[in-house]
Order: structure tokens, then C-alpha cells, then sequence
């Protein structure tokens, strides 16, 4: 508990405790975001392989490799993993990473809370996993875990999910707290809001959609256990209650929770497209509007995942087009990167292949989710795998695929070293070849009537799924191919230069790389921008 | 790799080259047996045609900028950044997009939601895993379970045409008749759906949704329940017959005579081993799925029955499980599943078989008892 | 924005790491203990006592060294402001926690009730309830059996006798006590401090008084209204909604606590005195909310 002041003195830059307990007990902003980084991806590689056990039963038709009552825990865990342990954390490593340089503070507005942040995910995972091994199996009700299956049904291990859920979403909810306060009192002098890294915008607003949802996701999980063990009767008829106030409550969290998946890396891909087209981001202030409304919009457009569950027509008609309207938004910034490499000077370094497949599969799951906003084709598609293919469209080549430009982006920054350039094209097109291999032909499936969370299927859909197989194993190796690329890139890459890529703009690239551990102990001033 | 756009075609026509060795049926929708889905999978299309060539507009603008604007020798980047025309001219155009889909959207929308009254009104219900269909004027009904054999499921036989989607007892309506469909749930949420009819309705317990069909020609229709319920929800089809009137009406005659054929059974003096024939098909249809085959269950959660207290010494307490379930528990009431007879037969079964008259008192239970019991408890 | 160049950043320190390991226990704690509840044999308690002890443990310690901190005068006005932030943005994300109970309380009144009474455009429900019809207090549930309703509602009584309506004097607590901590908040402003402890005990004792009339009146519930937990949804919304703001009344009674403990110790001055500040928002935010509730709960 010594405290330090460091700042005071200019010229003196403290650096890294020695050894492990570096990482325990740091509060500094870089630390917690590789800590970040790192956790995300080991939980990639857990959740993965996860999807692999679920690619693997449903190879062939028949019982294959896991019992049906495994196979649910399977694409539960899968689901949980990947939203909460994988994507999410991969983008508060980059925030914590990036938006402190970014605005050219000194360090996130609360150190220490930053770091508590962190540590409460590998406790509340450690957990989580831990349910394997109990008495019950792990949770087996999928990750929107609707009442009853969860409440009455559900094995006793719900309870330590619960309270997992509680404590993630208090990291959630510090962590934002923490960003939004960085953003907004921390910024160097000169950089209005309107001046602002369009990464730092998007992580600002996504910011506000945590604090506004995780509570709500709290609300959720404690009714279930008051129902479960207290008696209540939130979710069950008999007593006055309604099941599908279960789907209300959690969809409300959950559609905002989609987008705080997603509009970071809108945040990402602007910065990369930017670069490599070596022109101004065309259009910012609508770039930012459009974030702003999307973020708005996903707040009254949540039951429409619930388009079965017998809504009145009203409701049912109200959620068609409030969904509908998100296209609007989302549709300028597809249109406004277009224009940006329009009449650019365009080179394809590994960020910008893996930006500009975003752009591109992204729009394809976005389309598909027009479609699903179809109230009454939704009948059609709801709970098929023609939904499985439209997140999946927008999670994996959308989220995950900034994730992976992101990082090779700043990969230099961060370690001062380069990449192996050749090695990062080879993983992008094994990337993009198979990730379109496991999830296009998910709409076929879909389309043609198979139901998504089973463990088997009949006859007609065997051949589209022995693909989708083959294309989530080549998936999973390839992503084995990142995991070396990081480690050659942090232990023998090539020295990487300040600047790092030629078209670059920010404070980021005004610093060394790596930078100092203190980045600015003295705010930048807008000058030193490029513009 | 170099990019160009010879390279992104071969990849693209390598990847759907499967696509023309399968049936269009594998890979898209089907238009249905009714009216209503016939139109809903027209707005399907049409929907789905938009959002094509929106995509194709996208993507196509993409390569040509990707390869038109790659770095050339001496080329200096352009470096507007901003137009505000451009701007609100592809908003303007989305919003208008977008109403152009609303239109029919909202047409069909208002044509599925309407909710008079059918001929025939039935009532399902969705159990933990089995549907149950009543017929509401004709106060008969009966269950529906999975008929795929478990030797299929466990690749020991060869699968056919139906695997997983064929049921021992389908669900029978009559064609040219207006059908309303009453949808509830015994246990959690279900969801019954059927594509011909574009009927998904979720069974929520407690609570009715309610879905309607007019069929105009014979004919066998195939689905499963879409909501995940528990370990074998994928084991739960639906298969539903549309016949002629005129076999409409001797089916229900015929279901209403079995009732009372039941009753009179219940009174018969029963055999032991009469009862353990009928109670090992039934426990093979209803217990398997949690007590398993062997009678061996799937501790901690499913008991065994082998040598368990209640199933060797306690008959009355066994009956009292089978009719009223346990509270919080998986295990159901069968009370109105199965009938006396089906219930006597089952728990003898449990008490002779593995073993467990050796074990226990073996003694059996008539149908007459479970009948007491029924009238002791109203 | 930043200003000046001296924003404090705290040299790597044991307390998050400390107060995530309390968070671990207290997750297996509670899981543990209420799975075994009722399980005479089970020990599971006290992993959950340990946890709490870990947790206030540390942030006794935390906020023992923010205090240290900032006395010795590290901390700008800059960091200050951070500090605003967080607090403002926390009671945000509270609001947004009894959001999700009003959530619930509405839809069951405007939706899953009615319709299982056979109301509205769901009414058809009503085949599986045919005995239940729709009132609000519930008092039969569609279940009688399994889920008996109360005897009696809480609702507001005939208007003669508002005095014996326990709801009345606890509105009138919070509301008072409101007013005295911005009084008590306003003498430290004007650097006087016999008035500021004068009022922080005043606030102390209203909060009190209210979390132990809500306390008998749950009592009374249990006891004479035959109101429970189990009563159906009534009492579920009942108890949950006043219940997670009692629970908010108590946590804020303890900060404002141990806000008037240090000021009787001489802490605060008549600039600086943030942690009375954030205790003060904390508590008009629980007032707010509990008038919300006394109108949905009690009188609608
Ligand atoms: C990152 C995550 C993410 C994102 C960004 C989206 C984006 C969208 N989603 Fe998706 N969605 C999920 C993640 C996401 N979704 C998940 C995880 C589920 C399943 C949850 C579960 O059940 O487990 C789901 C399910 C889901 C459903 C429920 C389906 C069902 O269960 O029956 C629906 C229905 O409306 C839907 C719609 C949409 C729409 C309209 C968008 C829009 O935002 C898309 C907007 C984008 C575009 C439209 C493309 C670009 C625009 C243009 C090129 C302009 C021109 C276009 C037009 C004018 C149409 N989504
Ligand atoms: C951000 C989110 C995210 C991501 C990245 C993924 C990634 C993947 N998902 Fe995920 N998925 C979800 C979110 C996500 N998913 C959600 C929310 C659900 C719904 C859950 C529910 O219904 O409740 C779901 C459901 C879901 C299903 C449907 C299951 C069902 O309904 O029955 C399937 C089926 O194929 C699937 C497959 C995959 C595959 C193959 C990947 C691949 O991209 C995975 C890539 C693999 C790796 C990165 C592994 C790394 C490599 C190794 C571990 C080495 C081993 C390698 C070999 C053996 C080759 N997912
Ligand atoms: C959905 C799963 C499921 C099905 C199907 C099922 N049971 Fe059960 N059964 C259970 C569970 C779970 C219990 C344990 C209840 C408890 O907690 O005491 C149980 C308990 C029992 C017991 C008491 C055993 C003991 O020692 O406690 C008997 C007897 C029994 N079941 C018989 C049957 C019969 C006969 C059938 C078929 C007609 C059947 N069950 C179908 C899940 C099921
Ligand atoms: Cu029943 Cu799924
Ligand atoms: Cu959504």
C-alpha cells in the first residue's frame, strides 16, 4: 500500500516491478490490458475447443462422441465462453491498451479498480469451469438460460453460475465505470469530444451500454435464484408469474449486450481502414452518430428474439421495425469505409486483409439479420440454424476477425517487435477460407428446417454438416497458427519502428514502440498529431 | 497470395461448387402445405432477394475498390473525407428500402395473428420429451413419442429416410377444415413446429399461445420441437397426418371406443406376467430416458430403480410417485399419460424385473388399485 | 480534460487482488451454502463468513489508504473530479439494477396476470386456471395450493387511518433524512461543524428508525398477514423490491456511518469532503427509489 508519487517528477519513470507479482498487484494500464489479452485468449482456445467437441458429435448423423446431456453443457459453455470470457475481455484488454494512449493520459482514471476488474474474470471462470467436476454437470440450459429450464430444471451447479454472473458483471460494470471516466476527465488538452479516436468513441458508448445492461443481467440471474431456492414465483404461472418475464428481462440485456460486442470493433476497423488507405476516415461525425444510434436503438428492439413466443401483434410488429431501423445506421458506416478506401492508396497488410474481410462478412451476417427481423419469416427461422449461421456470421468474421486485425495492428506497438509478415497473410487466408466453409453452410441447413441445440440430426442435413465440420476444424488449426505468430512476434520479431505503418495517425504512433511503461506523464499536445 | 479478382471468384465457386450436387430443398425453405406458409415463404424470398442484392452491390463495389485503388507507382491518395449529399442521399435510400420491406412484412404478420375460433380446436402440450394432443370437442387425446430405435440412434442400425423424425402416434387432422391449435406446456418451454404449416409456437408452461392451420391436401408433415428443453430435445418430433374427413371421423370413433374398452380393462383380473409384458414395452417408451434400459438410471440425478428402497418394499409409495411425480424434480406424473392399466403394468414390471423380486417384497399392482387411487383422491 | 500534469497513479498495490480472492470466496461460499441449505452437517457458512471478512477487510484498508492519500495531498482536483465520475456512474448502473424489478413488476401487472385471469389478448390462458381471476393485490394465486396467497395486501388503506400505515412514517423518514443530510452537508460547507454532526446524527438515527419499521413490518407480514415469500407473485415483488432497497438503505447507512464516525474524529473540511459528498448522492439516490416504490408497490 506505499504510495508513490511518480508523476511529479517528469523525468523519472518508474518501471515494472520485478517478477510475478508484476502482474498481481499492478495498476498499470498496459499490464491489465496484456492480462486482458492473454485471459481472452486462453479462454478462446477453452471455447473452442468446446465448438470443436460440438463440430465433432454433429459430423455425422447418429450418436458420436458425447452423451446429449454433455453436448447441451457443450454449447452452453461454448456460448458463455466465447460472449463473456472471450470477446468481451479481448476488447477491455484493447481499451485498457489503447484508449489511455489514445487520448494521451498518463494511465486509466482508477488504477487500481482497473485491476480488480481484471482479476475478478479468472475467479469467476475458474468457477464456472469448475462446474464440470461437481455434483450435476456443469450448466446445461444454453447461455440465455431461459426460466424454467434454469430455475426449476436446472441442475444445482446454477447456483454457482449465478453468482459467477453477479461477480462478472461487477467487473463489467468497474471497468466501464473506469473507462468512461478516463474518457471523460483524462483526455489531453485540445482533444474535444468531436476530436476524438473514433476507437475511443466507440469503446465510450459501448461503455455507457454496460453500465445500463449488466445490471440488468444481475436482476435476472438473482430472480432465478430467489425462484429456485426462495420460493418465489418471478417465473412460474402458478403463482401469478410468467416464464417469459424471464425472456423480457434478459433479452433486454442481452440484444445491447450483441452490440457491446461489436461496436468496438467498429472502433478498430475505422482506425485500420483509415491507415492502410492512407486517407481521412470519411465521414466522422456521422461515423459517431451512427454508433450513438445504434447503441440507442438496441435498447428497444430486444424481443425480437422472442418473435414465437406469442407477443401480442402490437408488440410483435413494434419490435419488426424498431429492429429494422438499426440497418439504417449500420448501413452508413458499411457505406462510409467503402467510401474511405474509395480513391485511397491501398496496401493489404495482414490488419487491413482481416478489416476488410470484417466489412465484408460482417454486412452478410448483418443482411441475414435483416432477415430474421422478419416477424413472421422469423416463425420460419427462429431457433434453426440459419440463426447459428447469422451470429456466427457477425461474432466470428465480425468480432473476432477485428479482434485479430487489432491486434496485428498494434501487435508492434505493443511488443516493439514486427510480426512475420508472411506467416500473418498465410493465417488470414486459412482464416477466411474456413471460416466461410463452417458458417455459410449453416443457412442451408437452417433454411431447410434444422433445429439448433441438438446433438443429432436426420438424414437430409448430413452432407451440409460433415462440411461445416471440416471447416471448424481447419478454423480451430488456424487459429493454432496465430497463437505462434504472437509468441515468435513477443520473443524474436524484427524490431518495429515508432511509427510502425506509414499511414498511421495518434498519439499511439507518436511514442516508441514498445512504449515507455508510463506512456504520457504529461499530456501530448495536439500538435504533435499528423493531420 | 496476391489478390485479384480472379483469385476471389475461384475461392468463392470452390466453396459453393456443392451446392449443385444438392437439392434445392436442402438449402432453402419449402413453400408448405397452407396458404399461410405458402405466402410467408414468398416473403421470404423476396426478402431474401433484397438483401441479395444489396450484398451484391456491396461486395461488388468492394472489389472493384480493392482492385482499382490498390498502391500504384506515383498515384497520390484522394483526400476528401467527408459529403454530406452522398450521405443523406444512402440513408434516404435505406429508410426506403427498409419500408419496402415493412409493407408486405406487416401484411402477412396480420394475417398469421388472426385467432378466430377453429372447427376443431386442439390442445398440445409439451412434455419433458413427448408431445400430448387432446381433441377438445371430442374429449379424447393421447401421447406422441419418438419411434426411432435406439440401436439407430447409437449407429448399431442402418438410418432411414425418417431417422429421428417419426413418432409412434402422429397427431391426425382433417383436411379442408379450419384447425386452431392450443399450445401449453407441462414442464418448461417447448416450441411446436411444424414447417409445411409455418406454424412455431412456443409451449410455455402455464400459459397458451395459440396457432391455426387449413390443409388441403392429404398428407404426411414432419417437424420437431425448436426450443431447448432438457437433454433429449432433439428427440422430440412432431409428425402430423392430414386425412380425409371421412377417416377423420372413424379415427376419433375409434379413439373414443378405446377409451371405453379401457375403463372395462381396469376392472379385469390381471396375470402377473400379462402385466410385465405390457409394463416392459411401456417402461422401453416412457423410462429410459432417465433410468435407463438396465434399470441402472443416472445417478445422482436419475435413480436407479435396481434395488432401490421404494421399487423393492414401498408399493404404495411407488404408486404415489407415478401419479403425482416429485415436486422439483424431473420426474413427471404419469397419471394422465398413461392409463391404470399402463401404470399397474409398468410398476410391476419395475418390481420383477433386474432381479428386484428376489430383492423385495415382488409384489405386483393391479390396475383396480390405481383406479382406488384416483377415486380415493378426489 | 486534463489540466495539470500531476494525475496520481497508485504504485502496484495487494488490495484488487485481495478483494477478487474475497469475490471467489464469496462465490463458493453462497453457492455451497445455499445449495446445503437446510443440510444440518454443512459447514458451508462459514467459507461465506470468511469471504465477507476478506472483503470489508480490504476495503476498509482500500479506502483507509485513499483517505491516507488524499490527506497527504496527492491527489488533484482532476483526480478528484475521476472520483465524481465513478460515483455518479455507479449510482447509474444501481438505477438500472431496480430498473430490471420494476421491469418485472410492471409486465406481471399489465401483462401475465390479466391473462391468466382469462384478460386481454392472451385471456385464453385462462382454460388452464379456469378458477383464478385477476385482482391486484393478488391475493388467490392461480395456485392456490401451491403458492397460498396473503391474507391481507400492504396497500394503501382507507385514507382515516393513514397514521397506523407503517409505509407513511417510513416515507416520512427517508424523506426527512434526506433533507437533513443536505442540511448536515451545507453547515460542513459553512465550516460549521457542531451543526454538521448535529444533522449527520439526525439523518443516522432517521435511516435507522426506517430499516427497523421495515423490519417489523415484514415481521407483521410474516407473522399476521400470512405474507410471504412464497405468497405468489405479490409477495415475491413485495418483498424483492422492498427488500433489495432495504438493502440499499443499510448499505448506505453503514457509509453514512462511518462518514459521521470521521467527522466526529475531525475528518472533512469544508472543501474537501468527498466521501460525505458520495454518501449524501448515495443517499438521496435510495430516497428517489423508495418513492418510486411506495407508489408501485404500496399505492397503485
Ligand atoms: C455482434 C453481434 C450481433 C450483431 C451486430 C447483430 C446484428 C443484427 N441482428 Fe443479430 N443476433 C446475434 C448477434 C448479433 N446480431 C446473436 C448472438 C443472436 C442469437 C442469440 C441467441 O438466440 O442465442 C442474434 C439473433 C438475432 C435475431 C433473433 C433471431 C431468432 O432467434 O429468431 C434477430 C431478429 O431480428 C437478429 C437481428 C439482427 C439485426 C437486424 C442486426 C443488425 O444490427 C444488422 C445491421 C447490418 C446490416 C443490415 C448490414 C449492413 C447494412 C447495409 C449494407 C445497408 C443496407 C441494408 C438494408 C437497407 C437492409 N439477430
Ligand atoms: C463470440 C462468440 C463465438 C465464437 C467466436 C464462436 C465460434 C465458433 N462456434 Fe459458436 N456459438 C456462440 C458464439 C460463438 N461461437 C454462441 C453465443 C452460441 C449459442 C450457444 C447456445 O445455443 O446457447 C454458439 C453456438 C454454436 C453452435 C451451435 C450449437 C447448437 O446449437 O447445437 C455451433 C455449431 O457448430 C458453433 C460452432 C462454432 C465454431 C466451429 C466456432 C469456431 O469459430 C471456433 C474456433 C475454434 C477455435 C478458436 C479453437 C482453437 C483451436 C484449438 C482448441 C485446437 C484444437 C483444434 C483442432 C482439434 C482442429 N457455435
Ligand atoms: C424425465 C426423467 C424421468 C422419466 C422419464 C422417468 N423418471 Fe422416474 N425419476 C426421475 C427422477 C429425477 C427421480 C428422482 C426423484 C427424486 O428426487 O426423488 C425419479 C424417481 C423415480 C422413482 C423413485 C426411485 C427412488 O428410489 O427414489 C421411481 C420408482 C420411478 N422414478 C419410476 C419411474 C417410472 C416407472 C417411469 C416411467 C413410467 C419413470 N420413472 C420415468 C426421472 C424420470
Ligand atoms: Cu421440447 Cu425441445
Ligand atoms: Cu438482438
Amino acid at each position: 500500500m506505499s504510495a508513490v508519487i511518480e508523476s511529479n517528477h517528469d523525468d523519472h519513470h518508474h518501471g515494472p516491478a520485478k517478477g510475478f507479482s508484476r502482474w498481481l498487484y499492478t495498476t498499470n494500464h498496459k499490464d491489465i490490458g496484456s492480462m486482458y489479452l492473454w485471459f481472452s485468449l486462453i479462454m478462446l482456445f477453452i471455447g473452442g475447443a468446446m465448438a470443436m467437441v460440438i463440430r465433432a458429435e454433429l459430423f455425422e448423423p447418429g450418436s458420436q462422441i458425447v452423451s446429449p446431456e454433455f453436448y447441451n453443457q457443450m454449447v452452453t459453455n461454448h456460448g458463455l465462453i466465447m460472449v463473456f470470457g472471450v470477446i468481451m475481455p479481448a476488447f477491455v484488454g484493447f481499451a485498457n491498451w489503447m484508449i489511455p494512449m489514445q487520448i494521451g493520459a498518463p494511465d486509466m482514471a482508477l488504477p487500481r479498480l482497473n485491476n480488480l476488474s481484471f482479476w475478478i474474470l479468472p475467479a469467476a471462470f475458474g468457477i464456472l469451469l469448475s462446474t464440470f467436476f461437481m455434483e450435476g454437470g456443469a450448466p446445461n440450459f444454453g447461455w440465455t438460460f431461459y426460466a424454467p429450464l434454469s430455475t426449476e430444471y436446472a441442475p444445482p451447479t446454477v447456483t454457482f453460475f449465478i453468482f459467477s454472473v453477479h461477480i462478472m458483471g461487477a467487473s463489467s460494470i468497474m471497468g466501464s465505470i473506469n473507462i468512461i471516466t478516463t474518457i471523460l476527465n483524462m483526455r489531453a488538452p485540445g482533444m474535444t469530444l468531436m476530436k476524438m479516436p473514433l476507437f475511443v468513441w466507440s469503446w465510450f458508448i459501448t461503455a455507457y451500454l454496460l453500465i445500463a445492461v449488466m445490471p440488468v443481467l444481475a436482476g435476472a440471474v438473482t430472480m432465478m435464484l430467489m425462484d429456485i431456492h426462495f420460493g418465489t414465483s418471478f417465473f412460474k404461472a402458478a403463482g401469478g408469474g410468467d416464464p417469459v418475464l424471464f425472456q423480457h428481462i434478459f433479452w433486454f440485456f442481452g440484444h445491447p449486450e450483441v452490440y457491446i460486442m461489436i461496436l468496438p470493433a467498429f472502433g478498430i476497423v475505422s482506425h485500420i481502414i483509415e491507415t492502410f488507405s492512407r486517407k481521412p476516415i470519411f465521414g466522422y461525425s456521422s461515423m459517431v452518430y451512427a454508433i450513438a444510434s445504434i447503441a440507442l436503438l438496441s435498447f428497444v428492439v430486444w424481443a425480437h428474439h422472442m418473435f414465437t413466443v406469442g407477443m401480442p401483434i402490437a408488440g410483435e410488429l413494434f419490435f419488426m421495425y424498431s429492429t429494422m431501423l438499426i440497418a439504417i445506421p449500420t448501413g452508413v458506416k458499411v457505406f462510409n469505409w467503402l467510401s474511405t478506401m474509395f480513391k485511397g492508396s491501398l496496401t493489404f497488410e495482414t490488419p487491413m486483409l482481416f478489416s476488410i474481410a470484417f466489412v465484408a462478412l460482417f454486412t452478410i451476417g448483418g443482411l441475414s439479420g435483416i432477415m430474421l427481423a422478419i416477424a413472421p419469416a422469423d416463425f420460419q427461422y427462429h431457433d434453426t440454424y440459419f440463426v447459428v449461421a447469422h451470429f456466427h456470421y457477425v461474432l466470428v468474421p465480425g468480432a473476432l476477425f477485428s479482434l485479430l486485425a487489432g491486434a496485428y495492428y498494434w501487435l508492434p506497438k505493443w511488443t516493439g517487435h514486427m510480426y512475420d509478415e508472411t506467416l500473418g497473410k498465410t493465417h488470414f487466408w486459412m482464416s477466411f477460407i474456413s471460416v466461410n466453409l463452417t458458417f455459410f453452410p449453416m443457412h442451408f441447413v437452417g433454411l431447410a428446417g434444422m433445429p439448433r441445440r441438438i446433438p443429432d440430426y436426420s438424414m437430409q442435413f448430413a452432407d451440409w454438416n460433415m462440411m461445416v465440420s471440416v471447416g471448424a476444424f481447419l478454423f480451430g488449426l488456424s487459429q493454432l497458427l496465430f497463437l505462434f505468430i504472437v509468441i515468435k512476434c513477443v520473443l524474436n520479431g524484427k524490431k518495429a519502428t515508432a511509427e510502425v505503418w506509414e499511414g498511421a495517425k495518434g498519439f499511439e504512433w507518436t511514442v516508441d514502440s514498445p512504449p515507455p511503461y508510463h506512456t504520457f506523464s504529461s499530456p501530448p499536445s495536439m500538435e504533435t498529431l499528423k493531420a | 497470395m496476391k489478390i485479384n479478382l480472379k483469385s476471389i471468384l475461384t475461392i468463392i465457386l470452390g466453396i459453393f461448387a456443392p451446392l449443385s450436387f444438392s437439392a434445392w430443398s436442402d438449402i432453402n425453405m419449402e413453400p408448405g402445405a397452407t396458404q399461410l406458409s405458402q405466402e410467408i415463404f414468398g416473403l421470404h424470398m423476396f426478402v431474401f432477394y433484397v438483401c441479395l442484392v444489396i450484398g451484391v452491390i456491396v461486395l461488388a463495389a468492394m472489389a472493384f475498390i480493392l482492385f482499382q485503388y490498390r498502391r500504384k507507382e506515383g498515384v497520390k491518395p484522394a483526400e476528401f473525407d467527408d459529403s454530406k449529399t452522398l450521405e443523406l442521399t444512402w440513408t434516404i435510400l435505406f429508410a426506403l428500402i427498409l419500408i419496402g420491406l415493412s409493407i408486405p412484412a406487416t401484411k402477412v404478420m396480420i394475417k398469421a395473428y388472426d385467432d378466430t375460433e377453429g372447427e376443431i380446436n386442439i390442445l398440445i402440450t409439451g412434455h419433458q420429451w413427448k408431445w400430448q394432443y387432446e381433441y377438445i370437442e371430442d374429449e379424447v387425446g393421447f401421447f406422441s413419442n419418438l419411434s426411432t430405435s435406439l440401436d439407430k440412434r447409437n449407429n448399431l442400425a442402418p438410418k432411414d429416410e425418417n431417422y429421428l423424425l417419426e413418432v409412434d402416434e402422429p397427431l391426425i387432422i382433417p383436411v379442408n377444415t379450419r384447425i386452431r391449435f392450443l399450445i401449453t406446456a407441462n414442464d418448461v418451454i417447448h416450441s411446436w413446429w411444424v414447417p409445411d404449416f409455418a406454424i412455431k409456437q412456443d409451449a410455455i408452461p402455464g400459459f397458451v399461445n395459440t396457432g391455426w392451420t387449413y390443409v388441403s391436401e392429404p398428407g404426411v408433415f414432419r417437424g420437431q420441437c425448436t426450443e431447448l428443453c432438457g437433454q433429449y430435445h432433439g428427440y422430440m418430433p412432431i409428425v402430423v397426418k392430414a386425412v380425409s374427413p371421412e377417416e377423420y371421423a372413424s379415427f376419433i370413433i375409434g379413439k373414443k371406443e378405446a377409451k371405453i374398452q379401457q375403463a372395462l380393462l381396469t376392472e379385469k383380473l390381471w396375470e402377473k406376467s400379462e402385466l410385465v409384458t405390457i409394463g416392459e414395452d411401456i417402461y422401453q417408451k416412457n423410462c429410459v430416458a432417465c433410468h435407463q434400459v438396465s434399470g441402472a438410471g443416472l445417478p445422482p440425478i436419475f435413480p436407479a430403480l435396481v434395488g432401490s428402497d421404494i421399487v423393492l418394499n414401498g408399493k404404495e409409495r411407488q404408486i404415489e410417485i407415478l401419479m403425482e411425480g416429485v415436486q422439483g424434480a424431473a420426474m413427471a406424473s404419469y397419471a394422465e399419460q398413461l392409463t391404470e392399466v399402463e401404470i399397474a403394468a409398468v410398476i410391476t414390471y419395475t418390481r420383477q424385473a433386474w432381479g428386484n423380486d428376489e430383492a423385495g417384497d415382488g409384489r405386483i399392482v393391479l390396475p383396480k388399485e390405481i383406479l382406488d387411487y384416483k377415486n380415493n383422491k378426489l | 480534460m486534463s489540466t495539470d500534469s500531476s494525475y496520481y497513479v497508485p504504485a502496484s498495490s495487494k488490495l484488487p487482488l485481495a478483494m477478487a480472492f474475497g469475490l471467489l470466496l464469496f462465490v463458493l461460499g453462497s453457492g455451497y451454502t445455499i445449495n446445503n441449505l437446510g443440510n444440518e452437517d454443512s459447514n458451508a457458512h462459514w467459507l461465506l463468513f470468511t469471504s465477507f471478512a476478506i472483503i470489508w477487510g480490504t476495503m476498509f484498508f482500500w479506502f483507509g489508504s485513499v483517505i491516507k492519500e488524499n490527506d497527504s495531498g496527492m491527489y488533484s482536483d482532476q483526480l478528484n473530479q475521476s472520483f465524481v465520475w465513478g460515483m455518479a456512474w455507479f449510482i447509474f448502473s444501481e438505477v438500472m439494477f431496480f430498473f430490471a424489478f420494476f421491469l418485472a413488476l410492471g409486465y406481471v401487472r399489465l401483462f401475465a396476470v390479466p391473462w391468466l385471469g382469462g384478460e386481454g389478448e392472451k385471456g385464453i390462458t385462462n382454460i388452464l386456471w379456469p378458477a383464478f381471476e385477476a385482482t391486484w393485490p393478488l391475493l388467490e394465486t392461480p395456485d392456490n395450493e401451491l403458492f397460498p396467497g396473503a391474507d391481507h395486501s400492504m396497500a394503501m388503506p382507507a385514507f382515516n387511518k393513514l397514521h397506523t400505515w407503517l409505509p407513511f412514517w417510513n416515507t416520512l423518514c427517508l424523506v426527512t433524512s434526506s433533507g437533513t443530510i443536505a442540511l448536515a452537508e451545507s453547515a460542513l460547507k459553512k465550516g460549521n461543524r457542531t451543526f454538521f454532526k448535529l444533522w449527520m446524527v439526525a439523518t443516522l438515527t432517521l435511516g435507522y428508525v426506517f430499516v427497523f419499521l421495515q423490519g417489523f413490518e415484514y415481521y407483521e407480514a410474516y407473522t399476521h398477514l400470512g405474507l410471504t415469500l412464497g405468497s405468489g407473485i405479490y409477495g415475491t415483488t413485495f418483498f424483492l423490491m422492498t427488500g433489495f432497497h432495504g438493502f440499499h438503505v443499510c448499505l448506505g447507512a453503514i457509509i453514512l456511518t462511518i462518514v459521521t464516525i470521521r467527522g466526529f474524529g475531525g475528518a472533512f473540511s469544508d472543501h474537501d469532503h468527498f466521501g460525505l459528498a458520495a454518501g449524501s448522492w448515495y443517499w438521496h439516490f435510495v430516497d428517489v427509489v423508495w418513492i418510486l416504490l411506495v407508489l408501485v408497490v404500496y399505492v397503485f
